[in-house]
């Protein structure tokens, strides 16, 4: 059993400090691009704490997670193209989603759940390429590569008047406008934080023990009488549905899906990255990368960007601090991480009092 | 019924799949010399991928290791054959055919000298410290492809890098009305060259049978006293080197080369992995031309079917053999 350690604490407390932050992000930092920012926070959160239900708690490695928030994600714009804004396509949207994840994942685990767990690995990674392929080539349906715009709901239009005042002007609060970007950023927050308590409540039921059984003995929680197929499939395919819904709540939130913001492969190398950094096994985890990972895509290029500039003297530094280069220097982070904090960040914190 | 499958398995049982495919093909293609030409360019594409894939087989044959930065071995193959080939572009040009041949071995030779090197220090210094440990190989060889990638990005710039084609392989063989790449042939019969050399090392010498023990039963090896871990880095370092010259034979065969490459190889090869059954060379053989086959094949008959052909043939070869056609782990 997981005491409550000290570490246990410092890392409750700063997944509370950040949920607080993000509550309050409209307010707090007045402009367009930290709101783009806390909103992607708040998805990837959900994101990456599903996938951490695949491959921390359950022990399966799966490379389609990208897939079914595209499907998700795709449902919705689909949806919103062909009928117009409304809630009535994004509930249909959502739906199809999540028919289509539910499907799709119950057909991948039985086929190749049974086994091992390196099959699984390369068969995910084979369907998702394929649908991302798919995905490009279906243009009639998805856009192609240039992906689809549309209208959200009425209530999310910046222009928009949540609350007005006598003259008919947008009321403003701390000097932020109660407008429909606000609605939105509280859509975006709202559903992901009841879509991560869902997924605290799986973890902490029965259901979560015996998946943790499963990853740490597979033939002893066989042999004791679970079905670890079954588990495996029913875990595989709750991990779907939520990256579905994560996905149709980010088409509304970004207006716009096309492969690069719901399908493309480094979507799901983000995700591992995230999981890695953060912890597996641990939800708490899932927050801190999400928020470290996302942090560092929007201002560490800037800074590197800087870095750079300010180095144009010194013969190499500029090179290896080029922008482009970010993801060089994260994939070796990576690898160093997983050698010599397989924990990752909530994990090592955590495991820091337990010897106290 | 069980007459009939006596005697397919006497005729040579899953291996008969490729022809049965063909047969099939010809009879929906209905032109022979169509025919003919597609047989041919799904044999050599089969052929160059089965050099990429075999060696990730053996290896997960042998050390239950699967690399899954595999693919980074066939890019970088590609591409430094494709910069020695342009270095030495006064060469290809030649009419002689000896000069010819002279830069095309010299572009193999570094594609395959590369191939060797990196996969002895991503051996030694990326695998060896999580051998038995799945999750964390899966994640680090994942970054370790990352890293690659990158690399590439940065050495190679992202605009497409065209490739060329030594004279003598340019062109086409006219047998009638049946046109044959000559490069197609020339891939064939390399690969089936490399295919006959690693068949004659696995089943005809000492180490060979060491190699086919180990993947059998590993701990008995051990035991035994033969040092397996040794064998595990020639393997290694054998399948990086075939996968380079893969990805040189794949670069020379597209004449234009992205960074994409290698993530588009991986994709295709290890769907042959998982259709040949992973640990043996003749499942990855079959696996190799049973998709480069299909994919001509469909390509032609149904071209709007040809991205998801791969997809279809391993559901249906995984619904039949959950462990693919000719697996040699248990």
């Amino acid at each position: 059993m997981t005491q409550v350690t000290n570490g246990t604490r410092i890392v409750k407390a700063i997944v509370l400090l950040i949920g607080a932050l993000l509550l309050f992000a409209p307010f707090l930092f007045q402009d367009v691009r930290s709101i783009e920012v806390a909103a992607r926070i708040c998805i990837f959160v959900v994101l990456v704490a599903s996938y951490d239900l695949l491959i921390g708690y359950t022990g399966i490695v799966s490379f389609a997670h990208t897939m079914f928030f595209g499907f998700g994600a795709y449902g919705a714009a689909i949806a919103l193209r062909q009928m117009g804004p409304g809630w009535d396509a994004v509930a249909l949207g959502a739906l199809a989603g999540v028919l289509v994840s539910i499907v799709v994942a119950i057909a991948i685990g039985l086929l190749s759940l049974r086994v091992k767990a390196i099959f699984f690995a390369m068969i995910t990674l084979a369907v998702a390429s394929v649908v991302m392929v798919l995905a490009s080539q279906l243009s009639q349906l998805t856009g192609g590569e240039d992906g689809i715009t549309y209208k959200t709901p009425e209530v999310f239009k910046t222009a928009y008047k949540l609350v007005t005042d006598a003259d008919g002007k947008v009321v403003k609060v701390f000097g932020v406008k109660l407008n429909g970007k606000l609605a939105a950023y509280y859509f975006v927050f709202a559903t992901s934080l009841i879509l991560f308590i869902a997924l605290l409540r799986i973890v902490a039921s029965p259901f979560g023990t015996v998946l943790k059984a499963i990853r740490e003995n597979e033939a002893r929680a066989e042999a004791i009488g679970y079905r670890v197929v079954a588990y495996r499939t029913a875990v595989f395919v709750i991990a779907a549905v939520i990256a579905s819904l994560a996905g149709t709540v980010y088409a509304i939130w970004l207006k716009y899906t096309g492969p690069d913001t719901a399908l493309n492969f480094s979507i799901m190398i983000d995700i591992l990255l995230m999981v890695v950094i953060g912890g597996m096994g641990t939800m708490w985890g899932a927050v801190n990368g999400a928020v470290l990972m996302v942090l560092a895509q929007y201002y560490l290029r800037d800074l590197m960007g800087v870095a750079a500039e300010a180095t144009a003297n010194i013969p190499v530094l500029p090179y290896l601090l080029d922008p482009h280069r970010w993801l060089f220097w994260l994939g070796i982070i990576f690898i160093l991480l997983v050698y010599f904090f397989p924990k990752g960040l909530a994990g090592t914190i955590m495991a820091k009092g337990a010897r106290t | 019924m069980t007459q009939i499958s006596a005697t397919l398995s006497r005729l040579g049982g899953v291996y008969l799949l490729p022809v049965a495919v063909s047969v099939i093909a010809f009879i929906l293609i209905g032109a022979p010399s169509s025919w003919v030409t597609l047989t041919v360019a799904g044999l050599a594409m089969g052929m160059m991928i089965f050099l990429m894939a075999s060696g990730l087989s053996l290896v997960f044959g042998l050390m239950d290791v699967l690399n899954f930065g595999h693919s980074a071995f066939v890019s970088f193959g590609a591409f430094i054959a494709a910069s020695v080939l342009a270095w030495l572009g006064g060469w290809l040009g030649a009419d002689s055919i000896a000069l010819n041949m002279l830069a095309l071995m010299a572009a193999f030779t570094a594609a395959i000298l590369f191939g060797l090197a990196a996969g002895w220090f991503f051996e030694t210094v990326v695998i060896r410290p999580v051998y038995a440990d799945h999750l964390r190989q899966i994640l680090i060889t994942m970054g370790a492809l990352i890293v690659a990638e990158q690399a590439i990005l940065a050495i190679w710039g992202g605009s497409p890098l065209s490739v060329p084609r030594p004279n003598f392989l340019q062109g086409s063989w006219l047998i009638g009305d049946v046109t044959i790449e000559i490069y197609r042939a020339f891939a064939f019969l390399l690969g089936l060259a490399v295919y006959i050399a690693l068949y004659a090392v696995l089943n005809r010498t000492r180490i060979g049978l060491l190699i086919r023990a180990g993947v059998e039963n590993r701990e008995m090896v051990e035991a035994l006293g033969f040092r397996i871990d040794r064998l595990f880095i020639g393997v290694f370092m054998a399948g990086s080197a075939l996968a380079s010259l893969g990805g040189a034979m794949w670069a020379g065969y597209e004449t234009l080369i992205t960074p994409a490459l290698g993530a588009e190889m991986m994709i295709v090869v290890f769907i042959v992995v998982i259709i040949g059954g992973l640990g043996s060379i003749q499942g990855t053989l079959l696996g190799a031309i049973l998709v480069g086959l299909m994919a001509n094949y469909i390509g032609f008959l149904a071209p709007k079917l040809a991205l998801a052909s791969n997809m279809i043939l391993m559901m249906a070869v995984l619904l039949w053999r959950p462990n693919g056609l000719r697996p040699a782990v248990k």
